[in-house]
């Protein structure tokens, strides 16, 4: 009793200020958290035939059966339905791809060919088309699962392309040096949407005629070459971390520009740079949700979608509450993670790691 | 250095090789198209109607040079008051993380995994549908403090001078923000602030221990030991990354075109659905955007040298 109640004088009221501001929040929390608490879960109606029993509320509870009506169609956009299982398997498998490149263990070269394949597997059995499967074509791919793709595709093309830039804008060769810095700075003062917009709109005319690229492959390619530019960052911020005595070590063992990057640089910088990449990978989880201002179909263009049905709009707050706690959970694993490994890293510092490989 | 100068030379070949390949490509496809090129459209009449204008009187008899304009006037409008408030927001977040009251530390730390783990644009739309779904009509206005009123047209609070009231079907009098303003407003506020809590925690956490100790030797209070050691120490840490959340917030308040708030990016979409050159004006979309990026960061590189410690560089 006497430990709690000491706990208390010293964290929530040890002074006057302290004191007032513990009550200050705990009105609060009686005041706005309370209402919220029964509106989202006492008052919520999480079950209906129709939107009817919703709107009898008249908003004085959540109606989360417009999620429980729409989730399919929220999930798995407008695939086909029977074929719905093909997005299932296909997005445990990125996850499966996600949560395996998480694991240290894994850290080996030979990880980038298990992502070649696991991709390779997730196209094919997204568009079908061989092996019994039916095609599918991409106009018809949607919802969360679209999301998950966008941001996976997204992160493993625009990593190799990263790392090229961060050596590049290292380099010692001043026209090689100059066009990577052009490219970092120009993609990174511009807001993403305009490069959406760049893809949508002017990609089309940039190619021979005839040759035409759908819109999900264009927005994803905007999604690469803007990913592309903050990635680089974070990767040189890696290699500036590699002490300068591993890159004379490396030059006196008489290995050439691209052994020595390859076998002594890169494995050093990256793993350095692995907690803020994370980060960075959360940005770009985050930014995909921009490509329902050029009209893809991905999980918030189905929530929008799903509104726009008369039965079933103004239920906006219910729905961007459900896509924020979609993205919440992704993102905070995520972040969860790569704290966890920075702490990891910082205790056990870089000599440890290169002891390991 | 040889094969230094033929990489290079390489590198510019083919480079030039796909831009010239593309540029030939879009003539072609511009012609056959019959789009017109240049900026001469910027002259002609827009011919659409702005809901909100900063500055600039505008009708939709004037030219879509106008319109940009107003258009980035609208953007400067968001983003300055935009990185004002998110400033004040995040240092006092910033602050209370570090607070020796438990609740304090934790909410704001509640806060700011929350919001930097939701996608800025899923937030605009929650805001966006609190102000036009669950708000009362004007009529029923909440007012919360003497004078402001909450309702689905948007926020009104009074000016010296002149109080809102309710004639008709909105509030005349003091001043108003629409729900597309308020909303933008309130997303990009709460949203930058997250992430300028988190510098603000950083940068004081970077003042060695020794610096706190000593200012409480000498007798300084908490308040004065924070407001003459420590701050003005952690501003050399806060300043470089703090740069990066104004820009991000400039470039964020592009999102805008998704909620229908009229700043420069949904004026140039508007005008290149119209005139179909997208071309020109995604060129003005990025030129404008690089050059606002470009000068924040002088002028905040020109900020740092000034906070940054005397004569060690010399």
């Amino acid at each position: 009793m006497s430990t709690a109640v000491s706990w208390l004088r010293r964290n929530l009221f040890s002074s006057w200020a302290s004191g007032v501001a513990t009550l200050a929040i705990l009105y609060l929390a009686w005041a706005l958290l309370l209402p919220f608490l029964d509106w989202a879960f006492v008052k919520a109606i999480w079950w209906a035939q129709d939107s009817k029993a919703c709107r009898d509320l008249q908003g004085a509870g959540a109606c989360w059966a417009f999620i429980a009506e729409k989730h399919r169609f929220i999930i798995f956009g407008t695939y086909p339905y029977e074929q719905h299982w093909r997005p299932g398997v296909a997005s445990a498998l990125l996850i499966a791809l996600w949560c395996v490149s998480a694991l240290r263990a894994f850290w080996r070269w030979w990880l980038s060919l298990v992502w070649v394949a696991g991709l390779a597997l997730i196209a094919t059995l997204m568009w079908g088309g061989v092996l019994g499967l039916t095609y599918v074509e991409n106009e018809r791919w949607g919802g969360l699962i679209l999301t998950l793709l966008l941001a996976t595709f997204g992160c493993a093309f625009a990593f190799p392309l990263a790392i090229l830039l961060a050596l590049g804008r290292r380099s010692q060769l001043p026209a090689v040096r100059a066009v990577c810095v052009g490219y970092i700075e120009l993609v990174r003062g511009v807001p993403l949407i305009s490069l959406l917009f760049m893809a949508s709109v002017m990609l089309p005319l940039f190619l021979p005629e005839g040759l035409t690229i759908d819109k999900l492959l264009r927005a994803q390619i905007a999604l690469i070459l803007f990913a592309a530019a903050y990635l680089a960052e974070v990767i040189r911020g890696g290699l500036q971390a590699v002490s300068h005595h591993q890159y004379q070590a490396a030059e006196a063992l008489g290995l050439g520009y691209w052994k020595r990057t390859l076998f002594v640089i890169l494995p050093q910088a990256l793993r350095f740079a692995i907690p803020p990449l994370v980060n960075t990978f959360i940005g770009l989880f985050k930014d995909t949700s921009l490509v329902v201002i050029i009209g893809l179909f991905d999980l918030l263009t189905s929530l929008k979608v799903s509104l726009q049905e008369p039965a079933w709009t103004g239920f906006g707050v219910e729905a961007y509450l459900f896509a924020a706690a979609v993205y919440f959970l992704f993102c905070w694993a995520m972040s969860l993670y790569s704290q966890g490994l920075e702490r990891d890293l910082a205790r056990g510092g870089a000599p440890r790691l290169l002891r390991e490989t | 250095m040889r094969r230094g100068l033929i990489l290079q030379a390489a590198l510019v070949a083919a480079l030039a090789a796909v831009v010239g390949f593309l540029a030939w490509n879009t003539a072609q496809n511009l012609e056959s198209r019959r789009i017109a090129s240049g900026f001469a459209f910027l002259w002609r009449e827009a011919g659409f109607e702005i809901g909100e204008r900063t500055l600039f009187a505008y009708s939709a008899a004037d030219s879509y040079l106008r319109a940009l304009a107003v258009g980035l006037a609208n953007t400067f409008r968001v983003a300055a008051i935009g990185i004002v408030l998110a400033t004040v927001l995040g240092t006092l977040l910033g602050l209370a993380r570090l607070a020796p009251n438990w609740l304090l530390a934790k909410l704001a730390s509640a806060y700011v995994e929350v919001m930097r783990n939701v996608p800025l644009l899923v937030q605009l739309f929650f805001w966006y549908a609190i102000i036009s779904e669950v708000l009362p009509g004007p009529r029923d206005a909440l007012n919360p403090l003497p004078g402001v009123f909450l309702s689905n047209r948007g926020i009104a609070f009074p000016l010296p001078g002149s109080t809102p009231e309710l004639s008709g079907f909105n509030f005349t009098g003091g001043a108003s923000l629409s729900p597309e303003f308020a909303a933008l407003l309130v997303g990009l506020v709460t949203y930058t602030a997250a992430f300028i809590a988190e510098i603000v925690r950083a940068g004081i956490l970077s003042v060695p221990r020794g610096q706190f100790e000593a200012a409480e030797s000498l007798g300084l209070g908490r308040r004065d030991a924070m407001r003459q050691v420590i701050l003005p120490q952690a501003l050399r840490m806060i300043v470089p990354p703090l740069t990066s959340q104004f820009l991000n917030l400039t470039k964020n308040s592009s999102l805008a075109v998704a909620i229908g708030y009229p700043d420069l990016v949904s004026i140039a979409n508007t005008t290149m659905n119209q005139t179909g050159q997208a071309i020109e004006g995604i060129a003005i979309i990025m030129a404008v955007y690089l050059t606002i990026s470009l000068s924040i960061s002088a002028f905040m590189n020109w900020y740092n040298r000034s906070v940054a410690l005397k004569g060690l560089h010399r």
